[in-house]
């Protein structure tokens, strides 16, 4: 299939799972599941690589900034712009297509392959809207919870490595975290990451649900939902950046 | 009643259902019978409304379904239970809310009511229970009888199963077999059974169809089968040595 029969079919999938849900009552359970699987299980690891990043990018500023021109403080200002606008949404988002997009593709595409699907189908039940609208709904509302997490860990991790190696005063990294701040910034990073937590849901249960044959396919299925939500990332990234600033 | 009228499906090119009619009645075992890959599951999709036809109809009793529109196909779906191959049941839920599912998704009934409409269903196909179990903790059969409780819960007035007796014993099989026979009788059901078993023609079929290369080649009643002259027919039916003593012993055809 050629890219505009893929699209065109995106968007056919995507008018059926944003039609109106059968029961809102149900709908609303499987929200609160979808969060705790995709949201709330995705803390352990958004924690993890946030304050090792946190830390990483604080040893780098520090490693490729040495001079007597620049202020310290600039490496605890560098950390954090560069963990808002970037890390904790974007790499973090990346992160999480790669860990929420294979589950959601295989999950659904397990259920089309076992016939899960059909028999949704057949009870009436709209199998695109029952399936894919609570992913999307729990992530785009977790998944900025999450980059706000990640924000705070990374920082945290920044921190640590101050504390750590010495390598800048902990109180010139803390006066660093404040200076220049704006509000905007989060808020830059929280639509992203809605946007992004759409495409990764979106993306990953659309190859999911087309997904045909075998448990082979199914497994193809996750690995194109991974790469395409991945690339599609970084696509937005550049859009939404140059629309931000503009 | 449901009624075919000249369907044709195909897929990528290759025709897969070629001129197919028949009609099924209310309160008997309709049986789509067929070697592997005659387009039989094909045919009972299309017939469930999974899969669209590309020309012809299919009438749910005197409403033609394939002119529905997709909400108004719904409505008719609400009257509709399947048994699929593999069970079908949602990994995720227990069998109670596997049976539950469509009462929570369609009905506005107290929980208790619910309730005893599930316990019902899983007392009727002997699983009471096994409640609290989850689909990858059943055995096949009862995987089986789970899809069956499922499918009767919204007291449904068509039953479409396929292959329900694939991969089970054939104690387990006729246990089945019985299920499908009773709830059919019970409910003055119309139940098509899609099955290449031999067994279950022979023990529940009443009106059985022969597919053969996507086209109906037979239609009759399961004794009927064994004096048939259809050539291919005969083939599929005594394709083993015990259905040629069984032909034998009744004194059938090709004798």
């Amino acid at each position: 299939m050629n890219i505009f029969g893929l699209i065109g079919r995106y968007v056919v999938l995507m008018g059926k799972v944003f039609s109106k849900p059968e029961k809102w009552r149900v709908y609303r359970r499987r929200i609160v599941a979808e969060m705790e699987s995709l949201g709330f299980n995705s803390i352990g690891i958004v924690a993890l690589v946030s304050v090792f990043m946190g830390a990483v990018l604080m040893l780098q500023m520090c490693i490729n900034f040495e001079s007597p021109f620049i202020p310290r403080e600039l490496m605890g200002y560098a950390t954090r712009e560069t963990m808002i606008l970037e890390f904790s949404s974007t790499v973090v988002a990346l992160i999480l297509a790669g860990r929420v997009g294979s589950s959601i593709a295989s999950e659904i595409g397990t259920m089309r392959i076992t016939e899960q699907i059909d028999a949704l189908e057949i009870m009436g039940v709209n199998s695109a809207s029952y399936l894919i609208l609570p992913k999307v709904i729990a992530t785009v509302v977790f998944f900025p919870l999450l980059a706000i997490l990640s924000i705070i860990v990374g920082l945290v991790g920044g921190y640590a490595v101050t504390v750590i190696t010495g390598i800048v005063i902990p109180d010139v990294y803390l006066t660093g975290l404040k200076m220049y701040f704006k509000l905007f910034s989060i808020v830059y990073a929280l639509i992203k990451m809605v946007v992004y937590a759409f495409i990764i849901t979106s993306v990953s249960g659309f190859y999911g649900y087309y997904a045909k044959g075998n448990s082979l396919e199914v497994g193809r299925a996750s690995t194109k939902a991974v790469v395409v939500s991945s690339v599609l990332i970084l696509m937005f990234d550049l859009i939404i950046t140059q629309i931000s600033y503009l | 009643m449901i009624r075919c009228e000249h369907i044709y499906k195909s897929f990528d090119g290759k025709t897969v259902l070629e001129d197919i009619s028949a009609e099924f009645m209310p309160g008997e075992i309709n049986m789509i019978i067929g070697r592997s890959g005659s387009g039989k599951t094909v045919l009972l999709k299309s017939i469930a409304g999974l899969y669209p036809v590309d020309s012809g109809d299919i009438f749910y009793g005197d409403v033609s379904f394939t002119s529905l529109s997709f909400a108004e196909r719904k409505n008719i779906r609400r009257d509709v239970g399947m048994i699929f191959q593999g069970g079908a049941l949602l990994d995720s839920s227990t069998v109670e809310e596997n049976v539950r599912f469509p009462l929570d998704m369609f009905t506005s009934e107290s929980a208790a009511a619910k309730k005893e409409r599930v316990e019902f269903c899983l007392r009727r196909v002997n699983l009471t229970g096994a409640e609290h179990l989850y689909p990858a903790e059943l055995s096949g059969g009862m995987i089986k009888r789970v899809a069956i409780a499922r499918a009767i819960v919204m007291n449904p007035k068509y039953l479409f199963c396929d292959e329900p007796n694939s991969g089970l014993d054939p104690v387990t099989s006729n246990v089945i077999d019985r299920l499908i026979y009773d709830i059919t009788k019970e409910y003055k059901i119309t139940t098509i059974v899609n099955t290449h078993d031999m067994n279950s023609v022979m023990e529940i079929g009443e009106k059985i169809v022969f597919i053969n290369g996507g086209r109906k080649e037979w239609e009759g009643s399961s004794k009927d089968i064994l004096f048939t002259d259809n050539e291919a027919l005969n083939s599929f039916v005594f394709a083993s040595n015990m259905a040629k003593k069984v032909r034998d012993a009744a004194g059938g055809a090709g004798m």
